[in-house]
């Protein structure tokens, strides 16, 4: 018996059933209406159970820049937002385009032991866009990759994009593309539009995302293999995708939180805490963002977790970088918008947020409830109301554009491998070892 | 009045705000008109020009301005300062405060820099928008302002009826940003003309009219307003030579015969003579571009002084 073993009593699941769950050994050993058993118990009245949430983009910043995040302050971030899974960004430095550097982050997080830390491997080596990196070898490797992202820039070269697809389907890979034109992009700072026009900010035209977007889904169904969308913003973008998914095209697609919320109109003080790649967009992509991640033709939401130190932040717009700090808010940006307007039900929460990005990335130990899994797990109060306060986070950083909003629901406990790790809104020291 | 303390954007100022600092700057004219040109008005007190780009005119013309009311003027360049070590904005801006600055006069190449420096609590100074970016440069378009009132002084107090054109870069240009503001604030009809490269997406919402055809527009403008072409929008595909740059937007003899008797040319400076302006129209009688220089300083002179709060505007010039 582990530290940890508990009954959790009278728990609502996402489906509105109410049972008792009890957690023995790191795992799931018996779901039912009533479980009598001499283990704690954990009062679950009023409060749901999810299975822990899954990101598929997340910036740990680890190797090069623990300055802004490392493993470890990543992992109790994550932990504090609800998240048993987090993907890490290969944009480190050293870049994460061999077996020896995603096997170093893979074993940081193993050693911060709060949450899975899956490294996400470099398509091209050093991000340069110009040769592959050794794909194989960082699937074959100990933390075996199967997620390959450029993130922060754009495979855009269309030979090396299709070579980059074909090649991963040999051991059942993906590609996340960064979807951005880099020479419709050159200088960007915001959405184009009437407000960029205004503020004199070099436009970042929608079109410069939906062009790849477009070009990729059909490279990716000539070779026949699978492409990840990351953070898709833009309506033409979202009804791209729709159509490939009608045409029964292998796309998935992810949406973040601050993408559901923002809109661009957020630039008009030139502060650059709303500075972020992509940018935030209009209204009207905000509600088609919406309105796909209801209807699925956007499959997940991932956080995008970007922290960056106070001085990126606190200068002028140019000069800042770009990025947001995600995983302590997302589940309640993503309730508040989504679940508490009546968008979208649990059930539907918990596929674009633990299921489906589990799924994607071959995380077979996350997204589901069920005897005999991994305890993976977590209680949250689905509508305790909290103002976010940047000077709480467990991020290093504090680059977050929710501060002091309020919003709905919040995440209460979480368990990693049936380990405790967070309880009632605080971590507790735990691990797994 | 300038409520907010700053001269960020053309949108500090109402209407009658801008009605304010150009009559200040016409009081100001007539003041310093004769032998005296300096007033003690900001006597002791100190404002800096915190230049990131180079700018000699519009530093010479705020340092002028500055010093004609007596203030004393710390000039800060980017160029060989701490700045190009990696000193921040942030940091350069306090540094300058704690010397004793109570107004900074900003141009940065990035848009809202002066924004940022008024707004992040940095600082506690007045901030004067010299210029960022692309996005404004409020002393321009109220020393046009000043300039077309000045020749049609029958529009003193509404400028309903003037239509005025402005020729060129407006996608790069805080010139235009800002005069096509202030100048529509003020009742003007303004219409913006390029080749559609050089216009701003979006621009629909601003009040003002697009044309892509000079010749077309040239006979109705009351003033005409060349903005610079910088060579290097040819590398950037923006139009495929000077020349064919020139042939359709450049301000010639041919089109200079074609305005109205009373129309002017205005250019904000510095000219590329020969592409978007030739020799002989800004040399012509027409041109109103020195004009443009002296008033510069006198609206400079009203802004500077309306901000710090002068002590009143003496009736006659006095020796200091």
């Amino acid at each position: 018996m582990s530290s940890s073993d508990i009954v959790l009593k009278e728990v609502r699941l996402a489906d509105s059933e109410v049972v008792d769950v009890e957690i023995r050994g790191g795992i799931i050993s018996a779901i039912s209406t009533k479980i009598t058993s001499d283990l704690p118990t954990l009062d679950g009245r009023g409060v749901l159970l999810l299975p822990g949430l899954v990101d598929l983009h997340t910036h740990l910043r680890e190797p090069g820049k623990e300055s802004s995040e490392t493993v470890l302050s990543g992992s109790q971030a994550a932990v504090k937002g609800g998240y048993t899974a987090v993907s890490a960004m290969a944009n480190t430095t050293p870049v994460a385009d061999t077996a020896g550097v995603v096997e170093q982050v893979a074993r940081l997080g193993a050693k911060a032991g709060l949450c899975d830390v899956f490294p996400i491997g470099a398509v091209t080596v050093g991000l340069l866009g110009e040769q592959l990196a050794e794909l194989s070898a960082m699937a074959d490797s100990a933390a075996g990759v199967r997620i390959f992202s450029d993130d922060g820039r754009c495979v855009s070269d269309p030979l090396l994009m299709r070579r980059a697809l074909e090649y991963v389907k040999s051991f059942n890979g993906v590609i996340a593309q960064h979807a951005q034109d880099p020479i419709l992009t050159a200088g960007a700072q915001m959405n184009e539009g009437a407000v960029s026009s205004r503020l004199g900010l070099q436009g970042w035209p929608a079109i410069a995302e939906e062009s790849i977007i477009a070009r990729d889904i059909l490279l990716a169904n000539y070779v026949q293999s699978r492409l990840h969308i990351c953070h898709l913003t833009t309506k033409g973008g979202v009804e791209i995708v729709r159509w490939a998914k009608s045409q029964g095209m292998a796309v998935t697609a992810e949406v973040t939180p601050h993408h559901l919320l923002l809109t661009e109109d957020l630039a008009e003080g030139y502060d650059p805490i709303y500075k972020v790649n992509p940018p935030l967009r209009t209204q009207e992509d905000v509600e088609a963002l919406r309105e796909g991640l209801a209807d699925g033709t956007i499959d997940i939401v991932a956080t995008d977790h970007a922290p960056h130190p106070a001085e990126d932040k606190d200068c002028e717009w140019n000069s800042a970088a770009f990025g947001m700090t995600g995983l302590e808010t997302a589940f309640s940006v993503v309730n508040t918008v989504m679940v508490q307007s009546g968008k979208m039900d649990w059930e539907t929460l918990v596929e674009r947020m633990s299921a489906k990005p589990a799924e994607i990335g071959g995380y077979k130990d996350h997204g589901r409830i069920a005897v005999g899994s991994l305890a993976n797990l977590i209680l949250v109060d689905p509508t305790k109301q909290w103002k976010v306060d940047r000077s709480k986070m467990l991020s290093r950083s504090y680059n977050t554009p929710f501060h002091d909003l309020t919003f709905t629901g919040e995440v209460l406990h979480t368990f990693y491998r049936g380990v405790h790790v967070m309880r009632d809104g605080q971590l507790t020291g735990l691990k797994h070892e | 009045m300038i409520t907010s303390g700053h001269l960020l954007s053309i949108n500090d100022l109402t209407r009658d705000g801008a009605f304010e600092v150009l009559d200040t700057a016409r009081e100001l004219s007539r003041i310093t008109d004769g032998a005296i040109k300096k007033l003690p008005t900001l006597r002791g007190r100190t404002v800096v020009n915190l230049f990131f780009e180079d700018s000699t005119r519009t530093r010479l013309s705020f340092e002028a301005a500055a010093k004609r009311l007596s203030a004393d003027v710390i000039n800060f360049s980017a160029k060989g300062s701490s700045v190009s070590k990696g000193e921040s904005l942030k940091d350069t801006a306090q540094t300058l405060e704690a010397m004793g600055a109570e107004l900074v006069i900003v141009r940065h190449g990035s848009s809202g820099a002066a924004a940022r420096l008024a707004q992040s609590g940095w600082i506690k100074s007045h901030v004067v928008n010299a210029g960022d970016g692309m996005h404004e440069h409020p002393t321009q378009a109220l020393l046009d302002a000043y300039t077309i009132r000045e020749h049609f002084p029958e529009h003193d107090r509404d400028f309903t009826g003037l239509r005025i054109g402005i020729v060129g870069d407006i996608l790069h240009s805080r010139v235009a940003r800002s005069n096509a503001l202030l100048l529509t604030s003020l009742g003007a009809q303004v219409v913006l003309i390029a080749p559609p490269t050089l216009i701003p997406i979006g621009v629909s919402s601003w009040p003002v009219e697009i044309s892509y055809d000079l010749d077309a527009e040239i006979e109705s403008l009351d003033a005409i307003m060349m903005l610079r072409v910088q060579s290097e929008r040819m590398n950037d595909a923006f139009f495929p030579s000077e020349r064919e740059y020139a042939r359709g937007y450049g301000l010639g003899a041919e089109r200079v015969n074609a305005m109205k008797e009373r129309a002017i040319i205005m250019h904000p400076g510095p000219m590329n003579r020969g592409l978007e302006i030739s020799a002989s129209s800004a040399d012509s009688e027409r041109s109103v571009i020195l004009e443009q220089v002296s008033n510069g300083v006198l609206v400079r002179m009203a802004v500077l002084y309306l901000l710090m709060g002068g002590t009143a505007i003496p009736t006659e010039g006095v020796l200091v």
